[in-house]
C-alpha cells in the first residue's frame, strides 16, 4: 500500500519508481533518471505540484509549478523554450484564488523567459482533490556544449552551492497545520534558468548540476554520488543556512540538509573553475551567497560530512516523510 | 577566549590520556544519541571510551501493545488520533503476520484513519475545540520533560470543560531503569551521561541515590556535543577518582531540585505506575498513569477496544540493544530486514532510536 | 529524549510568551514556568517553557552554538 513516505523523495520513493515504474517503462532516456529526459537536442521534463498551504511566505503553488519544472530543464544545461500547464481544480475553489496563482505562474515564466503554451483544466467533485494541483511539463534546447550530468563528475571537482539550505521547506512546513513558527521563514521558490544561462554564457566546464529540492542538499548529492560512483565529502561549517532556519529546523528536530529547496543550485566542477564559476554565481541576485561547500575525493562512493566538531558521518537517503518531532 | 573547538579538543585530548581499562558509558537520552551520531562523536572518542545508547528514546521503550492500542483506537469512527511525529511508524503487533505492510499509524492513517500530527498538545486541544463531534485522543508518550507538559494542557481542557479530549499514556520515568541498567549483573556501564532536558524537570538531586548508594557515576550534560564531551570528561574523572558522585555539566538549566511547578502540575494529574519497558520488561513504579480523580479523560478506560495478541517481531533484538548489551549491528535483523523503511523493531523507527541512528549516521566499520 | 531550545522572552501575555531564538519567533505556553519577564531565557518543548534558564549561561550555551556553526563569511 502507498504511504505518504512514498512521495518524500526519499528511500521509499525511489523504491517506488525503481519497483513499479522502471520495469514497465523500460527506455534509454528514462533510464539516466535525471532532472529532464534527453531526447536528441531537447531536454523534456514534467512535474506534478501539490503543496499546503498553496500561499506561502517567498511564494505560491503557481510560483512553484513554473520554477520546479523550468529548473528541471535548466539542469541538464537546456534553455527553456515552452511550458504546458494542466490544473485538476477541486469544486468551491474560488476564482479569485485560481487568478492569483495564475498571475503568479505568468510572472514567473517571464522571469524563466519561457512561454506557457498549452494547457489543460479539470474540475473534480468536493474531496476529490484538495484545491487545486498543477501539472506542468517543459521543453528545453540542448546547447551541446555545455551538457552537464552526474556521470561526469571526477574526483578534484568541488562542489557549489548557489545559497542558503531548507529555506524552502522549513517556510512551508512552519505555516503548515499547528506548527506556527514565524521570522524570517521565506521559500526561496524561483526560476534559475537566469543563473544558469549566466555559467553557459561564461563557457564554464561544469560536470554535474542538480537543484536539490525534496530530500534536501543530500539526497540531491548521494543520487549524484551513486550515479559517478565518486566519494562526495561535504564541510558542514561551510554550508550557508540563515540563522531563522537553523532555529526552526532544531524546534522541529529536522536536518537542514535534508529539507527542500526550491531556489538552490548545486555545482560539481573541476577546482580550477571554481573561482570563476562563484564570480558568475556571486554577479547575480540568485547566486549571491554562494560558496564551495566540498569535494569529490578518492575512496568509497558515497556522501560524506565532516562536522562542525570535525567528526565524520556517512549521510544517507531519508526513510520517509519529514515529520517534526519532540524527542 | 578558547573558541569550542579548541576546547573540545583540549576535553579530548584529556580523554585520550586515560589508561585504565575500556570505560563504557551509556547516554540515556535518545536526543544524546541523535547529536553524537550528527556531530560524528563517536568518531572522535579515544577507542578505550565506548558510549553506548539506553533507554531514553520514549518511542523506542513504548511497548507494542500500546501501538496495539493506539491502532485499535484509531479504527473507532469518532475518534481522531493526535500524536507527536515520532511514533507515527511505530509497527504494531501483527508486523509479523500475512500483511506485508508492517501496521503503523502511517499505514492506518493510509486507510483512511483520522491520524493528525502535532508539535505541541496544545494543538490536540485546539482541535479537540474545532472538531466538537469528534473524540480527539491523544497518545501520552515520554518522560518527565513531555508528561507536565501534557499534563499542563489536559489541565487547560479541564479548565476549559473541554470534554471531546482524552490521552493514551504510557508516560515513563527515567530513575528506575537507570537502577535496573546500572546494578545489572549483564553489562558493567561505568557512568550514565544523564538527560539533560529530563533533569531540567526532576532535578540534579534526583540521581544522588544512583551515585552515593549504587556508586554509579553520574554526570547531566546539555545537548551540544562540547557539552557531551565535558560530561564525558567529568565521568572519566569520577572513576579514576573512585568518586562517583553527580556532576551537573547543563547548570544553565537544571537545578538541584528541578522544576517544581512542573513537578507539581504533573503530579496533580499524574501519579506512579508499573510499567512495561520493551526489552527491559516492567520495572516496578517506572511509568505515570492519570490519578484516579482523572480516569474519565484516560482513552483506555473511555473507549472499550479489542486488542490483538501481542507479538514482538521475531528474532528482533531491540530488548538487548537498549540495555546496551550488544551494538545494533549485532541484531541478525540489522541492515537485512530491519530497515528504516520497513522497521522490524521500534529502535529502527524513531530517528532517535539507536538502531535508525546507527543506520543512518554511522560508517560501515563504525567503531 | 526531548528536544528543547534556549528561547528569549520578548513579550509576555497571560499565560503566553513571545519567544525568539536567531529571528525565529513562536508562542509557547508558561503554565509550568514562574514570575517570567521579558529578556529572560526560557527552555522550550512541545510548546511549552519548561524551564528558566539562568541568563549569563543560556547566552554562554547559544554562544557555543554559534561559534560553532557559523561558517566565516563568503
Amino acid at each position: 500500500m502507498i504511504l505518504l513516505g512514498h512521495g518524500s523523495g526519499g528511500r521509499l520513493s525511489h523504491q517506488l519508481i525503481k519497483e513499479h515504474f522502471l520495469p514497465h517503462f523500460v527506455n534509454p532516456a528514462l533510464a539516466l533518471l535525471e532532472d529532464s529526459a534527453v531526447l536528441d537536442d531537447l531536454a523534456f521534463t514534467t512535474d506534478a505540484y501539490v503543496v499546503t498551504p498553496r500561499f506561502f511566505p517567498g511564494g505560491d503553488l503557481g510560483r512553484l509549478a513554473v520554477s520546479g519544472t523550468v529548473n528541471d530543464l535548466a539542469m541538464v544545461g537546456a534553455e527553456p523554450i515552452g511550458l504546458s500547464a494542466a490544473f485538476i481544480i477541486e469544486e468551491g475553489l474560488s476564482f479569485e484564488e485560481l487568478d492569483r496563482l495564475v498571475v503568479s505562474m505568468s510572472l514567473t515564466a517571464k522571469e524563466a523567459g519561457v512561454p506557457i503554451v498549452t494547457g489543460d483544466t479539470k474540475v473534480v467533485p468536493k474531496g476529490a482533490c484538495d484545491g487545486v494541483f498543477i501539472t506542468t511539463a517543459g521543453v528545453g534546447r540542448i546547447d551541446p556544449g555545455f551538457r552537464p550530468s552526474p556521470v561526469k563528475v571526477r574526483t578534484g571537482d568541488v562542489v557549489i552551492i548557489s545559497g542558503t539550505v531548507a529555506d524552502h521547506g522549513i517556510a512551508v512546513i512552519t505555516r503548515r497545520e499547528a506548527i506556527r513558527i514565524e521570522g524570517e521563514l521565506s521559500s526561496d521558490v524561483a526560476p534559475l534558468v537566469p543563473l544558469v544561462r549566466a555559467l553557459r554564457d561564461a563557457g564554464l566546464e561544469v560536470h554535474a548540476m542538480r537543484d536539490p529540492t525534496r530530500g534536501g542538499v543530500a539526497q540531491s548529492l548521494i543520487e549524484i554520488a551513486a550515479a559517478s560512483q565518486s566519494r562526495i565529502v561535504l564541510n558542514e561549517k561551510a554550508i550557508p543556512i540563515k540563522s531563522a532556519v537553523r532555529a526552526a529546523c532544531e524546534l522541529l528536530g529536522l536536518d537542514p540538509l535534508y529539507v527542500a529547496n526550491e531556489g538552490k543550485l548545486l555545482l560539481l566542477l573541476p577546482d580550477a573553475r571554481a573561482q570563476a564559476a562563484l564570480k558568475v554565481l556571486k554577479s547575480h541576485p540568485l547566486g549571491e551567497a554562494a560558496r564551495i561547500i566540498g569535494a569529490v575525493e578518492t575512496g568509497q562512493p558515497g556522501l560524506e560530512l565532516i562536522t562542525t566538531l570535525g567528526g565524520t558521518r556517512r549521510l544517507r537517503m531519508h526513510s520517509g516523510e519529514l515529520l517534526p518531532r519532540i524527542c | 577566549m578558547t573558541s569550542p573547538r579548541e576546547q573540545i579538543e583540549r576535553y579530548l585530548r584529556r580523554l585520550a590520556d586515560w589508561r585504565g581499562d575500556e570505560l563504557t558509558f551509556m547516554e540515556v537520552c535518545g536526543t544524546h544519541t541523535v547529536s553524537a551520531a550528527r556531530s560524528g562523536l563517536h568518531s572522535l572518542l579515544p577507542r578505550s571510551i565506548r558510549l553506548i545508547s539506553g533507554p531514553g528514546c520514549p518511542v523506542c521503550v513504548t511497548p507494542v501493545s500500546y501501538v496495539d492500542h493506539a491502532l485499535a483506537l484509531s479504527k473507532l469512527p469518532e475518534v481522531t488520533i493526535v500524536t507527536f511525529g515520532d511514533l507515527v511508524r511505530v509497527p504494531g503487533s501483527s508486523a509479523n503476520g500475512p500483511e506485508k505492510a508492517p501496521p503503523s499509524l502511517a499505514w492506518a492513517k493510509a486507510r483512511g484513519a483520522d491520524v493528525k500530527v502535532v508539535y505541541s498538545p496544545l494543538d490536540a486541544l485546539e482541535l479537540a475545540r474545532e472538531l466538537k463531534d469528534r473524540q480527539v485522543v491523544f497518545l501520552s508518550v515520554g518522560f518527565e520533560t513531555t508528561t507536565p507538559v501534557i499534563a499542563a494542557a489536559l489541565q487547560q481542557a479541564i479548565d476549559s470543560g473541554i470534554e471531546n479530549f482524552s490521552l493514551l499514556t504510557a508516560n515513563k520515568t527515567i530513575i528506575q531503569p537507570l537502577l535496573a541498567l546500572g546494578t545489572s549483573s549483564e553489562i558493567k556501564i561505568h557512568g550514565f551521561l544523564c538527560p539533560g532536558h529530563v533533569s531540567v524537570v526532576i532535578g540534579s538531586n534526583a540521581y544522588r541515590s544512583l551515585a552515593e548508594i549504587h556508586g554509579i557515576p553520574c554526570a547531566i550534560a546539555g545537548f551540544e556535543p562540547l557539552e557531551m564531551v565535558r560530561a564525558i570528561v567529568a565521568l572519566t574523572e569520577q572513576v579514576s577518582q573512585n568518586h562517583p558522585r553527580v556532576d551537573n555539566c547543563y547548570r544553565a538549566a537544571v537545578r538541584p531540585e528541578g522544576n517544581s511547578k512542573a513537578l507539581e502540575v504533573m503530579f496533580k494529574l499524574f501519579e506512579p505506575c508499573d510499567s512495561v519497558w520493551r526489552g527491559i520488561g516492567e520495572i516496578s513504579d517506572s511509568g505515570l498513569k492519570l490519578r484516579a480523580e482523572y480516569r474519565k479523560y484516560d482513552a483506555a478506560q473511555r473507549f472499550k477496544v479489542e486488542l490483538p495478541p501481542v507479538l514482538e517481531p521475531l528474532g528482533c533484538r531491540c530488548g538487548d540493544v537498549l540495555r546496551g548489551v550488544i551494538s545494533p549491528s549485532r541484531c541478525g535483523l540489522f541492515g537485512k530486514s530491519c530497515t528504516p523503511d520497513s522497521p522490524k523493531g521500534a529502535c529502527m523507527v524513531s530517528s532517535e532510536g539507536s538502531c535508525a541512528a546507527y543506520y543512518q549516521f554511522r560508517q560501515e566499520d563504525g567503531k | 529524549m526531548c528536544l528543547a531550545i534556549p528561547m528569549r522572552v520578548i513579550s509576555v501575555d497571560g499565560n503566553l510568551g513571545r519567544v525568539e531564538a536567531s529571528g525565529a519567533l513562536l508562542t509557547v505556553a508558561l503554565d509550568l514556568v514562574e514570575g517570567v519577564q521579558p529578556g529572560d531565557y526560557l527552555l522550550v518543548h512541545a510548546g511549552f517553557a519548561i524551564a528558566r534558564m539562568d541568563a549569563d549561561e543560556a547566552q554562554e550555551n547559544l554562544d557555543i552554538i554559534k561559534r560553532l556553526t557559523e561558517s566565516p563569511e563568503p
